[in-house]
């Protein structure tokens, strides 16, 4: 099994006047795991249905390997896919499931057997074939659509919040497993989830969707260290975010205030913006909770007072209220001699400049 | 054969979206339904009401004559009494069963089921048949009171209004019972749990909670009972007599029996727009009750 | 009202159960029995009545005997009208069934321009009340030889029996998930396979609810029946009118004990069918 290479051309389709899909093109490599994240709404359900076939696309086209699929049938297709629910037959055993497939495809029923007890070994339900989709547990349920989605060896398989209706222990051990799945087979898996962290754990490149449009795509590293916009910055990973106008720039870096009294120094290159901010220009400044560092207080820029402190386990995570009322989460790791103020002490801040992104403050 | 479309999966023209069936397989699926209604259904009724205006020629003599003659207006009048009395009894006799129905537990309740539903499933004329036999001259009421020494002579039951209204009553009940069962059982049973611990007596909790909530289905089976009770003709036929007469019995006199088919259709005119407003407002009843749910 | 009582009932269940003193609630449950006892009795008495020796209508009824059902399945006008009924209500059943189902999955699942209006026409034959009906189709039918003929009852009562199968089927359709039919094309099945394989084996409880009411809106149907039977052409229901009207015998009870064995084992079957599905997918 190899996978095929997909490649989304601006892709549109409007409901009414909704653009659902606003000219979305994404290239997908050969066996890449591409995940579209977005909150719902978002347009990437949509986007997946189009490439599985069951909604059509307004304008742009779509192809997979070196095929236009665009306007080719959903049973022709030849495209995995796991739903949401897992759309198992209710009536048909767990091998009848598996096997429809290759019955629409008139395989022998030799070659049938044996596929069926190839793709229920890959994912470990041996001895399941009897039983009916209402006897399984969720997490069984869900290996069998994905064996139902992969028996016939499609080159792409596409999943559609495939782990939602699970819970969260067993989420993560089927991501795990899934990703184990694609990796040994090759197979290009285009996945949609509204959960980040899920996208994060699974993905090569995620995809941020947003009202119909592709707001950023990238590995995870990408999006989680150097987000496009706001909304990417906000949507994976924590981010603590704070109103500013610029006070002034030179050839490396702004100055900004935060309140009225407090200023930071932020990298040139890290303001997200075509156009670098002006002076006296209102921006958004965004900070991952891990990058601000606390300090026992002695006239810094930036004070706060710790308002709680919520522990975690392996770190601790405190709400800083500062001067200007805005309120700071700050994570830092739970060690023997890592500084740890309680609540209700004034502590000073730091925050390094090379880890604040600047937003234009019009985009929200 | 209609199904041969569904064979291939459209795939050009406007875009279809996920699991529907195009405009012209649709079209294909409907139309062998649209054209029996419409020759059998539709057509017939058409014709009986446009006969009722213009045959021979434009008229309005047939509706007039339902005003003007003092026995047609008793009839119409006759007719929304006893089908609003039905209506009363039914909910009065309907809404307690409905309750323990939706409320009782196990055997009980499928015990309760079995009676509203075995009474529902039955020929109509079986159950009519069942108060003749219950309340003729010899019959078994009649037997009871006089051995109990109530009455010396056996009573004239059967052809009365009391009797349309019992037998009816009886008929149509389950058509009752059923909607506010529904509404009921989709009530959830907390509610009322809560609002007895934030201090409700049972019998407010009751008034206050389940009572409304239940309304949607109350007014559904209220309509569809009184819509029934306008237009029935098997129980009124058999039970009642000419003292009875109600405006389906009246119908079947006109065609049956004086072959006047423009006025019969000029009653068939008034009796279908009672009963098309009453169902508009059944409409709104529902539509009521679905935006219910969904607050 | 009754429910109040039943509520008062309850209080003062809870505040007095100790004492076992009950009466609120023992005068609800009465009431209860009592409105039970109305709905469930003219149902079976006719049982009694069709095994009783007198002749006329006694109660209660002396002795045993089954004559009276001989005397109906000896009786040949009996028998006609009771065959008649059956080849009516068999067909409409075939008929109904295939048009009301088609019609359902377009309602349901379909596109079509004044989707609601058609949906109000679909089930108009229920609201329109069944004399009007029945003299509008009396009315046009009686001059092109259609009453007291076999033709003339399978029109009329597909027409009235084929609301049932899109109602039933209707709900069927809802209910069903249209992802499934998504996920059989996406194995590769054309719209036909897909519904063949997994949208017809789905719906099929109701598709055979709709068929069980369908035979029984046909079998009972009795005003309709009333108005374009023949001397010939005569359902059972017409032939029990007229007897109840003209010579009550036993004969009638048996007759009617043998329709609600009909109509109790149908619709017996479809609730237990339903209740056991519905236990079943709880699970």
């Amino acid at each position: 099994m190899h996978g095929a290479s997909v490649s989304l051309r601006e892709l549109g389709k409007r409901y009414g006047c909704v653009r659902a899909v606003d000219r979305v093109a994404i290239d997908i490599r050969p066996g890449e795991f591409l995940s579209l994240l977005g909150p719902s709404g978002s347009g990437k359900t949509t986007l997946l249905m189009m490439v599985a076939g069951f909604e059509l696309p307004d304008s742009g086209a779509i192809w997979v390997g070196d095929r236009d699929i665009t306007l080719v049938a959903p049973n022709r297709r030849d495209i995995g896919m796991v739903f949401q629910r897992y759309a198992l037959f209710p009536h048909m055993t767990v091998a009848e499931n598996i096997a429809f497939p290759l019955r629409m495809r008139r395989f022998s029923k030799k070659k049938t057997m044996q596929a069926v007890a190839d793709a229920l070994a890959l994912v470990q339900l041996g001895g399941f074939e009897a039983r009916l989709p209402a006897q399984l547990s969720g997490g069984q349920q869900q290996r069998v659509a994905v064996a139902r989605a992969l028996v016939f060896e499609p080159p792409v398989l596409l999943m559609d919040e495939p782990l939602g209706a699970l819970d969260k222990k067993l989420r993560e051990q089927m991501q795990i497993e899934i990703k184990r799945l694609q990796q040994s087979l090759g197979i290009t898996v285009l996945y949609v989830t509204h959960d980040q962290e899920e996208a994060l754990t699974m993905s090569d490149r995620i995809a941020v969707m947003r009202d119909g449009r592709l707001e950023q795509i990238g590995s995870p590293a990408e999006l989680y260290d150097a987000p496009a916009t706001s909304f990417v910055a906000d949507f994976i990973g924590k981010m603590n975010f704070l109103e500013g106008e610029c006070l002034g720039q030179d050839a490396r870096c702004f100055e900004i205030t935060i309140g009225r009294s407090s200023t930071i120094v932020v990298d040139r290159h890290l303001a997200s913006h075509e156009a670098l901010p002006q002076r006296g220009e209102r921006v958004r400044l965004a900070v991952r909770p891990e990058r601000i560092e606390l300090t026992p207080h002695k006239n810094q820029k930036l004070s706060g007072i710790v308002e709680s402190v919520i522990f975690v386990g392996s770190s601790r995570t405190f709400l800083v209220r500062l001067a200007g009322g805005e309120l700071l989460h700050v994570q830092s790791q739970t060690t023997r001699e890592s500084y740890s103020p309680s609540q209700g002490e004034r502590v000073g801040l730091s925050i390094p400049s090379d880890c604040v992104h600047v937003f234009p403050q019009a985009e929200c | 054969m209609p199904e041969s479309s569904l064979a291939q999966p459209r795939i050009h023209g406007s875009p279809s979206s996920a699991g529907r069936y195009g405009t012209m397989t649709s079209l294909v699926l409907v139309s062998p339904l649209i054209l029996l209604l419409g020759i059998a259904f539709a057509y017939p009724v058409g014709r009986l009401l446009w006969n009722s205006v213009f045959a021979p020629e434009p008229t309005l003599a047939h509706y007039t004559r339902i005003v003007a003659e003092p026995l047609y207006l008793v009839v119409l009048w006759r007719t929304f009494q006893i089908a609003f009395i039905v209506t009363v009894l039914a909910f009065l006799f309907g809404y307690p069963v409905a309750y323990a129905m939706a409320r009782i537990p196990g055997r009980r309740a499928m015990l309760i089921a079995a009676c509203v539903l075995v009474p529902l499933w039955t020929s109509i004329l079986v159950r009519t048949y069942a108060w003749i036999v219950l309340l003729q001259r010899n019959g078994i009421v009649n037997t009871v009171l006089q051995e109990t020494g109530l009455t010396e002579t056996p009573l004239q039951l059967l052809y009365t209004q009391g009797a349309v209204i019992l037998a009816m009553t009886h008929v149509l009940l389950p058509f009752m019972v059923l909607p506010i069962y529904s509404t009921l059982r989709n009530i959830p049973d907390d509610l009322a749990k809560a609002a007895r611990n934030l201090g409700a007596g049972a019998p407010q909790a009751f008034i206050r909670i389940t009572l409304p909530l239940s309304l949607p289905g109350a007014a559904a089976g209220t309509l569809i009972t009184f819509i029934l009770a306008l237009g029935f003709y098997i129980t009124p036929a058999l039970v009642g007599g000419p003292r009875t007469l109600m405006m389906s019995t009246l119908i079947a006199q006109q065609t049956t029996e004086l072959l006047d088919w423009p006025f019969a259709g000029a009653l068939s005119a008034v009796l279908l727009t009672s009963t098309l407003l009453l169902a508009a407002l059944y409409r709104r009843a529902l539509s009521f009750s679905k935006g219910f749910s969904n607050g | 009202m009754a429910e109040a009582d039943l509520a008062l009932a309850e209080r003062v269940a809870n505040v007095r159960s100790r004492a076992g003193l009950d009466v609120a609630r023992i005068l609800v449950i009465l009431g209860l029995g009592l409105v039970l006892f109305f709905l469930i009795l003219p149902t079976l008495i006719v049982v009694p009545m069709s095994v009783g020796t007198a002749s006329y209508i006694s109660f209660p009824p002396e002795g045993f005997t089954l004559r009276w059902y001989i005397a109906y399945f000896r009786d040949p006008s009996w028998m006609s009208a009771t065959w008649f009924s059956l080849r009516i209500a068999g067909v409409t059943t075939l008929a109904a069934t295939v048009i009301g189902t088609l019609a359902a999955i377009a309602l349901v699942r379909g596109r079509l321009p004044g989707k609601e209006l058609l949906q109000a026409f679909t089930i108009a034959p229920l609201v329109v009340p069944h004399i009007v009906i029945a003299v509008a189709f009396y009315l046009t039918f009686a001059p092109l030889g259609l009453t007291g003929n076999f033709y003339g009852f399978a029109i009329a009562h597909t027409m009235l029996a084929v609301p049932y199968v899109v109602i039933t089927v209707g709900a069927a359709l809802q209910r069903f998930d249209p992802a499934l039919e998504l996920a059989a094309l996406n194995c590769g099945a054309t719209r036909l396979q897909a519904f063949f394989h997994v949208v017809l084996p789905n719906i099929l409880p109701g598709v055979a609810a709709g068929a069980v009411f369908a035979f029984l809106a046909s079998f009972d149907e009795a005003t309709v029946a009333f108005f374009i039977s023949g001397i010939e052409g005569k359902t059972i229901t017409r032939k029990m009118f007229e007897d109840i009207d003209f010579n009550l015998t036993p004969v009638i009870a048996a007759v009617s004990t043998v329709l609600t064995l009909i109509s109790l084992t149908l619709m017996g079957t479809i609730e237990i069918a339903r209740r056991r599905s519905g236990a079943g997918s709880d699970h």
